[in-house]
């Protein structure tokens, strides 16, 4: 049997940290912030968190340090786009590079090794259940961001804010708090998911080691179209095809093919839903 | 609560704003009583917006003081000035077009339970503004899908529900059609009786004659007239607003029509169904009809940017129904779009590249190449012929004002000496000046030989223009008449569907 439980229960597992990224860059896309700098926030969130558990002794206080570096690396971007108005997207691919770059030093660094830190007695999350901790609180993410957005007083505001910031300020809404709380909740989620790919999925650190994860987050923002519900839904897809092909490389498929299996999914994802927005808003002739 | 009545409901004393290299607004003085509406005008660049933003609170005023229902206000903030009760609807429409119509309203002003939104409380207070104000709206309705008329009720119920008490609205009509702008007025007179006080920015004269009580006309900075609408006319607003005579509704003689130069049949497309419609050389035909009935679409079929489903078009013979832009321009057709900065120009490119474009493909193309010194040269050219204010052919076309931006589009269009012209509202927000200038042109195009379709919302404009008047309704050709046939009452009841129905005003 191909789809059976440990298939599911592997896909929830790989599904956590994409899950927790996504929904910050989902808070960011509805604030009017396209964060494509998740990859680099997360993967200083890995680093922080090994480093921290490493020298503490414990993943806990990892976990807490991820999210904090994590947060203030995504100043960046707040400082950068919001206060400076530069272009996000180009801030966002430049701390995903900065963020490779800092973490292989930090390593060198910090622990003189080159590649991979491992080591028997660094500290991980413990399981409960099969799961992380923070997988269920991936979880209880989703549902709390769901209802923030949707009917809390401060996702109208926040939605308002990234649609027409103009209007929102005539309004006495200011669009930079929104921004940068926006920013900041997306940092310390993508510093979670670091933590929990470096201390819940693996228990090492390696250079480069989110290996894209970051970006599929990005796709499944805009799979998701920026809600909750929806960006779990498209996380689930890229878990499920990730758990995919750790079983297809079981069955004898070459490593390298089964690893663009994330990948493959994504792109023809991305193809289904620009093809289908694009029949949609085909009939012109909405005013401004 | 109600404030005494004695007192004028916004006093502008001696306002002086000055900006790098322009005195903006210089001691104007400006009172609004209670319980009117009052029409502040002047053209572009008078100084009107200015003016507005220092009341709002978007500007600091150089000096002058500003008193709100008697007291003395100083206000940092358009947030400032809705707490004292003022309220103003932006020319483009501060709105959140993903939003519903409820969670608009409500925005940074909401009802909360348990601090959620009290969505129920939401939808019931916009039902209740509405009916009380005549302004209805479904509050569950996406404000995007919503048509400008009510997306403007939206913008105004958003100022009633934080208690507004004088609005101001800044060019509202500009975007509305004659039935839209009259719903407006009902609305607006109907805050007036309630006691609330309504300013009105505008350079449009008809409908400050009907829907205004006061008149005060700025130029240059100052006020220059502040007037009582019963007592004044058309004629002495205009005057007093250019510093000049200018002749209204102008209303040319009519062309000598010469050989079919486009001839269309049975042309269907979306929003257009089966029209039928020839434009000979030497005379413009005018296409009279309420936005949104097919005008916008029969003219990009025509111009190739649309595809027809159905029945022929020939230019001076030659089928070109499925034919390419790029094939018709060659074939001798210019175009003059409706938007003039999305679809009519490049703002960001300047004045001369904004020029050459279209001219590009044959006067300017040595051996594929735009030699610079000929773009610079033909640039010069029709900058001088057009009489199109730019500070240089390097400058931005965005720098140009948007009468200078029409002048520049539709001198760059003529410049091709097409036996056709197809043009879509030529004045739209366009200075009284300009518009006169604009129109000469048009009709001396025509009395050159050349064939023009004209598309108008502004009925004077075709009835001043137009040698035959093409009436559109639900994407057909409803109605034809002759110049002299084509008065305003005849044609007003045509675009509203026939002289057997009412005017319906949008509802």
């Amino acid at each position: 049997m191909f789809l059976d439980s440990d298939l599911l229960l592997s896909a929830l597992r790989a599904l956590t940290p994409i899950l927790l990224a996504a929904l910050g860059g989902a808070i960011c896309e509805r604030a009017g912030v396209f964060n494509i700098g998740l990859e680099g926030m997360m993967l200083m969130g890995c680093f922080t968190a090994v480093t921290t558990s490493w020298f503490t002794g414990s993943a806990w206080l990892g976990v807490l340090a991820a999210a904090l570096a994590a947060a203030a690396y995504s100043l960046i971007l707040a400082v950068g786009a919001v206060t400076l108005r530069g272009d996000a997207v180009v801030l966002g691919v430049a701390m995903n590079l900065l963020a490779v770059g800092l973490t292989g030093f930090l390593l060198r660094t910090v622990f003189g090794v080159q590649g991979t830190f491992d080591d028997p007695s660094l500290a991980g999350l413990p399981l409960v259940g099969g799961f992380t901790p923070l997988t269920y609180l991936s979880w209880a993410a989703v549902g709390v961001a769901a209802v923030l957005l949707s009917r809390h007083v401060w996702g109208l505001r926040l939605r308002g804010v990234g649609e027409a910031p103009d209007a929102a300020a005539t309004l006495g809404v200011s669009p930079v708090g929104y921004k940068y709380g926006a920013i900041l909740v997306s940092g310390v989620l993508c510093g979670l998911a670091g933590a929990q790919l470096a201390l819940g999925n693996v228990t090492l650190f390696t250079e480069n080691m989110t290996a894209g994860r970051g970006w599929i987050a990005v796709v499944a923002v805009m799979l998701g179209r920026a809600a909750p519900v929806g960006v779990l839904l498209a996380a689930l897809l890229f878990g499920l095809a990730e758990a995919a092909g750790f079983r297809l490389q079981g069955l004898g498929l070459p490593q390298q093919a089964t690893d663009a299996a994330p990948y493959v999914v994504t792109l023809g994802a991305l193809f289904l839903t620009t093809a289908r927005r694009r029949r949609r808003t085909r009939p012109s002739g909405a005013a401004t | 609560m109600t404030p005494p009545r004695a007192e004028p409901a916004v006093e502008l004393r001696g306002i002086t704003k000055r900006f790098p290299g322009t005195l903006a607004n210089d001691a104007v003085d400006l009172t609004v009583r209670h319980g009117e509406i009052h029409a502040l005008m002047g053209e572009n660049g008078a100084g009107k917006s200015t003016l507005m933003s220092v009341l709002y609170g978007m500007e600091l005023p150089d000096a002058g003081t500003i008193r709100v229902d008697g007291r003395d206000v100083d206000f940092a903030s358009p947030s400032d000035a809705m707490a004292a009760g003022l309220g103003m609807v932006h020319q483009s429409f501060k709105l959140f077009g993903s939003l519903s119509v409820a969670e608009n309203v409500v925005y940074a002003a909401e009802p909360r339970r348990f601090g959620l939104v009290d969505r129920a409380a939401a939808r019931r207070r916009v039902r209740e503004l509405a009916a009380e104000h005549g302004l209805a709206v479904d509050p569950d309705a996406r404000v995007g899908d919503l048509p400008v008329g009510l997306r403007q009720r939206v913008e105004i119920l958003k100022l009633l529900h934080r208690g507004a008490r004088t609005l101001i609205l800044d060019e509202p009509t500009a975007v509305l059609t004659p039935a839209e702008a009259d719903a407006l007025f009902a609305v607006l007179k109907s805050l007036a009786a309630e006691g609330r006080t309504v300013i009105l920015v505008t350079h449009k004269l008809r409908e400050v004659l009907e829907g205004s009580d006061r008149v005060t006309v700025l130029r240059d900075g100052r006020v220059v007239a502040r007037l009582v609408t019963s007592e004044t006319s058309a004629d002495e607003i205009a005057a007093a607003m250019t510093g000049r005579a200018v002749e209204l509704d102008r209303v040319h003689a009519p062309g000598t029509p010469g050989d079919v130069v486009l001839e269309v049949s049975g042309l269907a497309t979306d929003a257009v169904r089966d029209v039928d419609l020839t434009v000979r050389a030497g005379e413009i035909v005018g296409i009279a009809g309420v936005a949104g009935n097919g005008q916008s679409e029969l003219i990009e079929a025509l111009a190739g940017l649309r595809p027809v489903g159905a029945g022929h078009v020939a230019l001076q013979g030659e089928d070109i129904t499925h034919a390419s832009a790029t094939e018709r321009r060659l074939k001798g057709l210019a175009y003059v779009p409706e938007d003039r900065h999305a679809v009519g120009t490049a703002p960001d490119a300047s004045v001369a590249d904004n020029l050459a474009m279209g001219h590009h493909r044959t006067s300017l193309s040595s051996r594929g190449l735009l030699p610079p010194t000929a773009v610079r040269a033909h640039a010069r050219r029709l900058v001088e012929r057009f009489g199109i204010k730019a500070s240089a052919p390097e400058a931005s076309a965005s720098a140009l004002s948007g009468g200078n931006l029409q002048k520049l589009l539709i001198g760059r269009e003529l410049a091709h000496d097409a036996p056709l012209l197809l043009v879509e509202q030529p004045t739209r927000g366009v200075d009284i000046g300009a518009i006169q200038n604009i129109h000469d042109q048009l009709i001396a195009y025509r009395d050159a030989g050349h064939a023009v379709l004209l598309v108008s919302a502004e009925l004077s404009e075709i009835r001043g223009l137009a040698d035959r008047v093409l009436v559109m309704y639900e994407g057909r050709i409803t109605a034809t008449y002759d110049k002299d046939a084509a008065d305003e009452r005849t044609l007003g009841l045509a675009m509203a569907g026939g002289s057997g129905k009412q005017v319906e005003t949008v509802d």
